[in-house]
């Protein structure tokens, strides 16, 4: 008797959890309507909240969940999701170079025919170019960065430096070096330092890999070793031993740069960097790391991202989010759907006007909202130079090309002319699946 | 830890063996009977990934382009082992390995004896002597992280010949002592555990002849109580070793395995999880349970432990 009921109680405890978690998988939706989870990474949480709200309808709700802060991290979430087949996986916010390891896993669902056309309508060419792989429209693009040249312009008039004109790299450390001021880049051993390495060699005409076999993947040519290559390593072995180089320029990210503009002493800097540069200073204004006033925000200049060979036009680095949709997702339809809403023109026009985030397409910086929060000339200098920019290789293997970049051309002051053979006969090894990383 | 059952079979002092009784083959039977849910589960969870990490570690295999995956045979081993990487992390865990241990062999025996001789509160000095085994390791890692830390730690400050603003993160060495430090400070209770129960076996018969014949203190530590717990000093360390060559937590926690402080699991994972290399991945997996065993042979021959010695049963 005292077995049964014991048996009995376990069988009850039992049934209770299976119970329970049934339940909680379906109670997702209320009352039958389907749910739909959005992974959104932590950047724009507030709009991004409110255009889940704006984009649900009677058939579905939007639900954000959130990834890890760090892009490996947010990578590494996805990617075991969808590699077990995680059918709740339905809607996810992706940076660029995800995208062709996801499309190549098959862990996106492609966009098809009228859907495809208007997921691609009126984007700006670079923006188009990254959500599709194999000739299919793979994710939507939602909202673009790029990285423009922010500078003081007392610095530059103070070196005679025509900032109406493209300036290069060199005239920028040599103006800075000459007058007191910094260059400030991206140079720790992180993606962004491989951003920087790849404008560098787009901007002389070359590429990390040759972008005709890039999408072949371990197959694809590698061209680091190049006139583009070399001219890429003297910039940054330039500004290295210049003196315009800052004192954490090997571990300097994004942020670091970031208080040399306004300094307490000293000319302020030239620094490439992305589009939040322009909000992050308009709000620090009278506050410490900011400009001291109006007049001083005043004195922020923009220009084109720096030519790495004169007279060759730059090749701006281009950044942002795609949204894509899961492969295994239960609402295929509803889903893309609801990507299609989330990078619509209202959407595009929200996160630029409270996020700061710059439009992927064309027409919405046109938009009185938008044009209220950026001055015109940016605004157009954001949009040429995510028409014009560079991608990074688009590749399956992207991840392990830039973390093979990283090895070879970290620390910064230790490239020099024999850095890109060095680092192409490494990366052949990576892809060839000969050498660890 | 696998437990042993002692059966009929193994005694030796009953050869020849009588036949088996109607009622001891009915109980064996049903012995059998019951061992095999528990062996089938076993086999499924442990030797099925096991072989299937082998099966793959054969493969080019990314996890992103699963159209490309192809047979290469014992290519992914020739790459790792010709790869300076492997060797570098190899002699990283190593060096880790060898001196946690002999930290923890000191250390652990001094609580040991401790926790052996106390004659008040022997519940509260016990129990706080193996508090920090009892904290999980990714909370260790991140406390002694805190601790290191020259923004906001202790330990600059505690050590009169260290800078105030010396970063221990910054460099090879200094992050290996901090990430040895969390790792001695963790696992040393286990390794006092383990020598606890040998100090117990020492008999006091023993001991009270040693002092009557005069034998100091000294004396009797080395005379009488290490010799006669050398078999549960052994398997304390054979334990302590194959778990410290396998260190992961602490070294993603501190340092991400920057500044070359990657161990042999460390690059594994990372193969693994953040390239999604499953041949590569596997081959690594494959060739760290293989050291691990190298390992354990080399502690068994060398200090020809005797596991058997250790359950008291020659």
């Amino acid at each position: 008797m005292a077995v049964r009921s014991v048996r009995r109680v376990v069988a009850g405890i039992a049934a209770t959890a299976l119970s329970a978690s049934v339940l909680a998988a379906c109670g997702s939706g209320s009352g039958g309507k389907a749910s739909l989870n959005w992974y959104i990474n932590p950047d724009g949480q507030v709009t991004l909240n409110k255009l889940a709200k704006d984009c649900s309808t009677d058939d579905y709700n939007i639900k954000i969940q959130l990834l890890p802060a760090s892009a490996t991290d947010q990578r590494t979430q996805l990617a075991r999701r969808l590699a077990a087949k995680d059918s709740s996986t339905d809607l996810m916010s992706l940076d660029p170079v995800f995208v062709p390891e996801f499309a190549n896993a098959k862990w996106l669902l492609p966009f098809e025919g009228e859907v495809a056309d208007r997921v691609l309508d009126g984007v700006l060419d670079a923006p188009a170019d990254i959500v599709q792989w194999d000739d299919k429209v793979v994710a939507a693009p939602q909202w673009a960065n790029t990285q423009v040249l922010w500078y003081r312009k007392s610095l530059a008039e103070k070196a005679g430096l025509d900032m109406t004109q493209p300036v290069t790299w060199d005239q920028v450390i040599k103006a800075a070096a000459d007058n007191g001021g910094t260059v400030g880049v991206q140079a720790n051993k992180y993606e962004a330092y491989v951003v920087w390495i790849n404008a560098l060699i787009q901007g002389a005409g070359g590429n990390i890999l040759d972008p005709a076999t890039v999408e072949k993947g371990r197959d694809a040519k590698v061209t680091i070793n190049s006139a583009a290559g070399k001219d890429a390593a003297a910039v940054i072995r330039e500004l290295a031993r210049s003196k315009a180089a800052q004192p954490d320029f090997s571990t300097s990210n994004e942020g670091t740069s970031l208080g040399s503009m306004f300094p307490a002493k000293g000319p302020g800097e030239f620094m490439t960097n992305w589009t939040f540069v322009y909000g992050n200073y308009k709000g620090l204004i009278g506050k410490p790391g900011g400009p001291k006033d109006e007049e001083g925000f005043g004195d922020l200049g923009w220009a084109r991202y720096p030519q790495t060979v004169e007279g060759e036009e730059s090749k701006p680095p281009i950044g942002g989010i795609e949204i894509g949709v899961g492969a295994y997702t239960k609402h295929p339809k509803f889903a893309q759907e609801a990507a299609l809403c989330v990078t619509s023109d209202e959407a595009q026009s929200a996160l630029a006007v409270n996020e700061s985030f710059a439009p992927t397409r064309a027409s919405v910086y046109d938009a009185p909202a938008v044009k209220k929060v950026f001055p015109a000339d940016l605004l157009t200098l954001f949009r040429d130079s995510i028409d014009t920019g560079g991608p990074r290789p688009k590749s399956a293997y992207y991840s392990q090309i830039s973390s093979a970049i990283q090895s070879r051309w970290h620390s910064p002051t230790s490239v020099g002319p024999g850095t890109p053979k060095k680092s192409a006969s490494f990366l052949t090894a990576i892809l060839k699946g000969k050498a660890l990383l | 830890m696998t437990t042993y059952v002692q059966t009929a079979a193994d005694d030796p002092d009953t050869a020849p063996r009588p036949p088996d009784s109607d009622r001891t083959r009915a109980e064996n039977n049903l012995a059998r009977k019951l061992v095999a849910p528990a062996l089938i589960l076993m086999l499924l969870v442990t030797a099925f990934p096991m072989l299937r990490a082998l099966y793959l570690s054969m493969f080019d295999y990314s996890l992103t382009a699963p159209d490309d995956k192809e047979f290469v045979g014992f290519q992914n081993y020739a790459t790792a082992l010709s790869d300076w990487l492997f060797w570098r992390d190899t002699l990283t865990t190593v060096f880790i390995m060898i001196v946690t241990v002999a930290f923890e062999l000191v250390i652990g025996f001094a609580f040991a004896m401790v926790m052996h001789k106390v004659i008040f509160a022997r519940g509260v000095i016990r129990t706080s002597i193996l508090i920090p085994y009892g904290v999980i390791t990714v909370v260790s890692g991140f406390a002694w992280q805190f601790a290191f830390s020259y923004q906001n730690g202790f330990v600059n400050s505690w050590l009169p010949f260290i800078d105030t603003d010396f970063n221990w993160f910054a460099e090879r060495n200094s992050s290996l002592i901090a990430i040895m430090a969390s790792e001695i400070w963790k696992t040393t209770p286990f390794m006092s555990l383990l020598l606890l129960a040998g100090l117990a076996q020492v008999s006091n018969d023993m001991l009270e002849a040693a002092k009557v014949d005069g034998a100091t203190w000294w004396q009797r530590l080395y005379k009488v109580i290490l010799p006669n717990m050398r078999a549960a000093i052994m398997v304390a360390v054979l334990f302590r070793a194959l778990d410290a060559y396998r260190i992961f937590d602490n070294i993603f926690v501190m340092t991400a395995g920057a500044n070359k402080t990657e161990s042999i699991s460390f690059l594994t994972y990372r193969q693994v999880i953040e390239q999604f290399q499953l041949g590569i991945g596997s081959a690594l997996s494959v060739l760290l349970f293989l050291s691990v065993l190298v390992v354990a042979f080399v502690i068994v021959k060398l200090f020809k432990v005797d596991l058997a010695d250790a359950r008291q049963e020659n």
